[in-house]
């Protein structure tokens, strides 16, 4: 599906990146998990990773309240329709992170004659960042989530609240 | 007379901005609080990256939910809807009125204090219902009930034990109760009530063990399950703010309020002491939170009708007794 973005007509810049300064500080992401993915997912909030201090572990239960669904794990064909619910539940802006292989591609699911899951998160919701794995570890997570920032703010260099900076590597 | 109405108006206006600004730095300091509290006690760091040790995580939050989208259910009363979270904040503002900070500052030293503030904390619960009830939601509905039926049996045991300590003091005026509190403190002499009053105030303000009402593994949400941005925000702000009210409220009638231990200050003005005492009791209330498990319904009304309630019936009549043969 089209990531359907509607640019607004008009722009108040400083404003504009005050907000998406906030927003990407404060990605709070949906209770809401599928597969083993999810356990990684539940990892990555959990005390060694702790997703909370870069202010994306409030974990709410409602989608009214938030910013950022992570499928994490396997779109068997019976749950595609709740997840669309849930994320046109969810209130503009919002983001969505397919983790996992199976949420990206279908993973091991996907072979010919497959009759019971749906082979990728974008077939049914726009997707703003893949992370790889089977599953991925939760540093994969918070990479991804890192990278979300990154494409809310317009670079890492661009994200001023933010203390925490990318040692070498790929950004 | 004209000037006294004048300076009346201005104590009104400045008290008012004062309240808004305090309620909200309030807020957004517990809620950072909150969250530190909980990663520290979970062995994590809690909010880290934004700002020092993630003390402006809560500002980022804020202008988040500033910019989130409203949503309102096509199928909500949306009058009400609109107008509860709203409702909801304004008794928890009318409350700081009475709150004796300081020996002189109080916006206005009433003799009817302590009942004024009990008389507008029963209203937010009316409030919610009105938000849940709105909502058109199942699980908003239910959250709602639930939150009446629990305030309906804790305010019951919490006003038995403001009570006995109004038969010590002779008096409901919080500058009266404080100052009979200058050399022993209240909740040594009457341990039971106060007990009671805190056990009360914590299932008053929906907070675990006692927050059925938002239980997230029963009810998505609570009755705040519809409400997107600022308008959740604002229900945000209300719990925090009664917190600091409750905790206000104990300190004032059970620790002492503006007062040192056993009547040494210690050199410290009276304001210090209040809001550390303020501060130490809403940092127990988020350690119980964080620390026990949330209780079952029929465990929590059965603990209020079958427990405190008999306790604080008994207590009150042991008060009274004591007061009436010494």
């Amino acid at each position: 599906m089209e990531s359907q973005r509607v640019e607004p007509v008009i722009k108040f810049a400083l404003l504009e990146d005050i907000l998406n300064l906030a927003r990407a500080n404060s990605l709070w992401p949906m209770t809401f998990g599928l597969a083993c993915c999810a356990i990684e997912m539940m990892a990555a909030g959990a005390s060694r990773f702790d997703l909370d201090r870069f202010g994306a572990g409030v974990f709410r239960p409602s989608p009214r309240q938030s910013d950022v669904m992570i499928v994490a794990g396997t779109i068997s064909k019976k749950m595609a329709p709740a997840i669309q619910m849930l994320w046109e539940q969810m209130p503009n802006p919002k983001w969505c992170i397919a983790m996992g292989n199976c949420a990206i591609s279908g993973g091991p699911f996907e072979y010919d004659g497959q009759y019971a899951i749906v082979p990728g998160a974008h077939l049914i919701v726009p997707v703003d960042i893949t992370v790889p794995g089977c599953p991925p570890r939760p540093e994969g997570l918070i990479q991804g989530i890192l990278a979300l920032e990154d494409k809310i703010t317009g670079g890492e260099h661009r994200n001023y609240l933010r203390r925490f900076r990318r040692m070498g590597g790929r950004g | 007379m004209g000037s006294e109405m004048a300076s009346d108006w201005i104590r009104i206006i400045v008290g008012l901005i004062i309240v808004l600004a305090f309620s909200q730095l309030n807020a957004l300091f517990l809620v950072w609080l909150e969250r530190k509290v909980a990663g520290h006690i979970q062995l994590r760091y809690g909010p880290m990256e934004v700002g020092p040790h993630g003390i402006l995580q809560t500002i980022a939050d804020g202008i988040k939910l500033v910019g989130k989208e409203l949503i309102t259910p096509l199928s909500a009363d949306w009058k009400l809807f609109v107008i509860a979270p709203v409702l909801v904040f304004m008794p928890v503002l009318v409350a700081f009125l009475v709150l004796p900070f300081d020996e002189n500052l109080v916006i206005r030293d009433m003799n009817l204090g302590v009942l004024l503030i009990f008389a507008f904390s029963t209203l937010s619960v009316l409030a919610i219902l009105a938000g849940g009830w709105a909502a058109n939601n199942k699980y908003a509905l239910l959250g709602a009930i639930r939150s009446v039926a629990q305030n309906v049996a804790y305010e019951i045991p919490l006003l038995l034990a403001v009570l006995s300590v109004a038969l010590m003091t002779q008096s409901l005026r919080f500058s009266e109760i404080v100052a009979a509190q200058c050399r022993v403190w209240f909740i040594f002499l009457q341990p039971v009530a106060g007990l009671i009053f805190l056990i009360c105030a914590t299932a008053e303000t929906n907070r675990a063990p006692f927050d059925i009402p938002e239980a997230e593994s029963e009810l998505i949400a609570g009755f705040h399950t519809e409400y997107s941005g600022m308008r959740f925000g604002l229900f945000f702000l209300a719990e925090y703010t009664n917190m600091f009210i409750v905790s206000a409220v104990a300190t004032a009638l059970f620790f002492g309020g503006w007062h040192g231990p056993f009547g040494f200050s210690f050199g410290l003005p009276g304001i210090v002491w209040f809001l550390l005492k303020v501060y130490i009791l809403l940092f127990v209330i988020m350690w119980v939170r964080w620390t026990f498990p949330r209780v079952r319904f029929d465990q929590l009304m059965n603990f209020s009708w079958k427990v405190m309630l008999p306790l604080s019936l008994l207590n009150l009549i042991v008060t009274a007794a004591v007061l009436k043969f010494i």
